[in-house]
């Protein structure tokens, strides 16, 4: 990867603080003076806030009055650590923020740990924690505790980051499943399918005219104003797996059938041509900044507009409708007028021969 | 996506589609030759849109549900040999041999890797000059100039280390094996389109001659499978069995004459046994003995005697057009893509897969029995 990718998004006239080291040392997760270092050289001046500059075991939060929270956590492992569009330090937020978004939630706070493998270079740890910390600021959350273990070489590939998010679900809000009816519309919010494609050349070395970015992305702000558009019966955010998965553990749990139409799936022309040269179905791949709404059918048109004029929601569209003649089954009407399942995927999407 | 969309137009296939039904006047039986246009038919629904009348039926064109079980054991055998990089094209990876598949044997330690094409394992050679580099070289004519093209570039350049596993298989011979099965019904062809790229359609003639079937060159999108279908659909109802070429943007007469003087310098014809249809004389391609060190059965010297294992699995029946997916017992119950008992249940443009996958099994669709 170019240096040029390292830093998309990211301030890059913050250099990296003078260290005397250029890597990633056994060391560095000892507890002693090295680990030290790291915490008040790199991870410190960057996360800072009230809660972690305690440096206790953990972090003291204030009180939360009167709301509800939502807590949830995830671990991130994506090779390459760095892609067109991000790299595994800002993935590793959005990831993580979304999913308490996805349940009707303000992200608030984040753990982080860090498992690194030594010999990392120091610069790659900084350029991490650097998007981090602009997508914690971009979403308004604190990073208020953390952990650093440094495991011998060919133990784990570079670094793998565990973030664990707590937030509040904004008031009278009861977003889930079972609140999915009949008639409810599905809205996409955006191209789908982006970041499977994004990791997946810069892995196979593809080339394409222009490079094709990640969607990776915070949603909490965009929930919020479809929120104030609009009931939300569910949201879901079509992560590994891709559409298809979501799709399918929404019917299953509803216990209600899904009819999407191919025709109104949004989908960029390159990643469109990248998953037909790679034998891959776009419903299966993987999305970091969409989410799938389920509303009522009565709303839908104002809470679509609504999100059309939020930047994470240019390209939104309505792509079917929750049906009861074929319960927990997802069904697509082909762009010839046929009809498929789309069930979800069986391992991982093996590309095809010929 | 312009030449992309053009294929995929609603209207135009509509057009067809009311072609088809005003053409047709008794029953039918078509078989599309290639998995990657069973996988289109099943995907976009083409079958549901077709009359009653028309039985279409999915053949052999699925290289990786043909190749058979004791390929795939020796495909085992090497990769778990120290020293040895196993590279293969994806969807081979989740075959069942007769114990394990290769994501098995990779989970246990053997270096498996999946390739995108076999000029890449050329490289992966000269790169890891004290492993022995192996590629699974499974596919029709369609893959084969790659597959030779990766043993000349090892040739060249004495990149020793580098061999490939020949699972290679010809359309052809496959074609001529079905239409001789006492229990054929199969009575018009769609052929596959990008074997005729490389191989042309000459080939074909003296078939749909001898045994009075028309074939039909076909790509691989929903409109190239209408219009193919309203050839041939045309051809039987006038009675006459010739070879057409619907795919004509991409197909010519002769083929690709580079390619096939690369894959004739390369490889020679030879019997080879396919799964579920047993062998078939002179249907499958080999190393020429000029490349025979490249040849990782002999490099290898492999002795894989395990028995084959029984299943419930009627892959021959499926890849003759003999018996649908959704006739066989163990489809959807005992035999998913989790747990195959068959290659067919495992490629994507395997049709017992793309059935699993794009129909609800539950639904049982019409089949009607042959």
């Amino acid at each position: 990867m170019s240096k040029m990718t390292k830093q998309n998004g990211i301030n890059i006239n913050c250099p990296l603080p003078i260290s005397d080291y250029k890597n990633i040392l056994l060391a560095h997760g000892s507890g002693g003076k090295l680990s030290h270092d790291l915490v008040r050289k790199i991870f410190l001046p960057r996360f800072r806030n009230a809660y972690l500059e305690t440096l206790q075991d953990g972090a003291t939060l204030p009180y939360i009055d009167q709301s509800r929270l939502s807590i949830s956590t995830d671990s991130f492992v994506v090779d390459p650590i760095f892609f067109p569009g991000g790299n595994i330090g800002s993935l590793s937020v959005h990831g993580t923020l979304n999913d308490i978004a996805m349940c009707g939630a303000q992200p608030l706070y984040l753990s982080v740990g860090f498992i690194i493998e030594e010999g990392l270079p120091l610069e790659d740890l900084w350029q991490i924690v650097l998007s981090m910390e602009s997508a914690a600021d971009e979403a308004g959350v604190k990073i208020v505790t953390g952990d650093t273990k440094v495991i011998d070489r060919g133990k784990c590939d570079k670094i793998f980051i565990n973030t664990t998010g707590i937030g509040t679900i904004w008031p009278n809000l009861d977003i889930g499943a079972h609140q999915v009816e009949k008639g409810d519309r599905i809205i996409v919010s955006g191209d789908i399918a982006r970041h499977g494609i994004a990791i997946m050349s810069v892995r196979e070395g593809l080339e394409f005219e222009t490079t094709i970015e990640s969607d990776s992305n915070s949603l909490y702000d965009l929930v919020n104003t479809m929120r104030q558009a609009g009931t939300i019966h569910a949201l879901r955010d079509p992560t590994r797996g891709g559409l298809s998965s979501a799709l399918n553990e929404i019917a299953e749990a509803a216990e209600l059938g899904i009819s999407i139409t191919e025709n109104n799936l949004p989908i960029r022309d390159q990643v469109q041509a990248a998953c037909e040269i790679l034998g891959l179905d776009p419903l299966y791949v993987a999305n970091e900044g969409k989410l799938l709404a389920f509303v009522p059918e009565s709303e839908a048109e104002e809470i679509l507009e609504a999100m059309k004029s939020h930047p994470l929601g240019k390209e939104a569209a309505i792509i079917g409708e929750v049906v009861d003649d074929h319960p927990r089954t997802v069904v697509l009407k082909s762009r010839v007028g046929g009809t498929r399942v789309v069930d979800m995927m069986t391992g991982e999407q093996l590309p095809r021969i010929c | 996506m312009k030449y992309l969309d053009e294929y995929r137009d609603p209207e135009a296939a509509k057009k067809y589609l009311d072609l088809i039904h005003r053409t047709i006047s008794r029953e039918w039986t078509i078989m599309e030759i290639c998995g990657g246009q069973t996988h289109a038919i099943v995907k976009y629904g083409i079958d549901q849109l077709l009359p009653d009348q028309l039985n279409f039926v999915h053949g052999p064109g699925c290289p990786v549900c043909v190749t058979p079980q004791e390929m795939i054991d020796k495909a085992l055998a090497i990769a778990q040999l120290p020293d040895v990089i196993f590279t293969s094209f994806g969807d081979m990876l989740r075959v069942p041999g007769t114990d394990k598949d290769l994501l098995m044997v990779k989970s246990e330690g053997a270096d498996v890797r999946m390739l995108y094409s076999p000029l890449d394992a050329v490289e992966l050679a000269r790169k890891n000059p004290d492993h022995e580099v192996v590629f699974f070289a499974v596919g029709f004519e369609t893959t084969a100039p790659a597959n030779a093209m990766a043993v000349n570039q090892a040739y060249k350049h004495h990149i020793n280390n580098f061999s490939i596993l020949s699972a290679h298989v010809l359309v052809p011979p496959a074609i001529e094996a079905i239409l001789s099965d006492e229990y054929n019904q199969v009575e018009g062809f769609l052929a596959a389109g990008h074997v005729c790229t490389v191989m042309g359609y000459r080939q074909y003639e003296p078939l749909a001659d001898r045994f009075k079937v028309p074939i039909v060159v076909t790509g691989f999108e929903p409109l190239d499978i209408f219009q193919g279908t309203y050839m041939a659909l045309k051809q039987l109802e006038e009675g006459r069995y010739e070879v057409e070429n619907q795919y004509a943007r991409a197909v010519k007469p002769e083929g690709n004459l580079p390619s096939q003087e690369l894959i004739n310098r390369i490889f020679k014809v030879a019997d080879r046994s396919w799964r579920g249809m047993g062998e078939i004389p002179q249907s499958g391609l080999c190393l020429r003995s000029e490349y025979a060190k490249f040849d990782a059965e002999q490099k290898f010297n492999l002795d894989v005697d395990l028995p084959v294992r029984k299943t419930e699995c009627i892959a021959g029946a499926i890849l003759r057009g003999q018996k649908k997916p959704l006739e066989c017992p163990a489809f959807g119950t005992r035999c998913t893509p989790e747990h195959p008992l068959g290659a067919p249940m495992v490629s994507s443009e395997g049709a017992c897969a793309a059935y699993y996958n794009y129909r609800n099994f539950q639904q049982k669709q019409k089949s009607t029995p042959l």
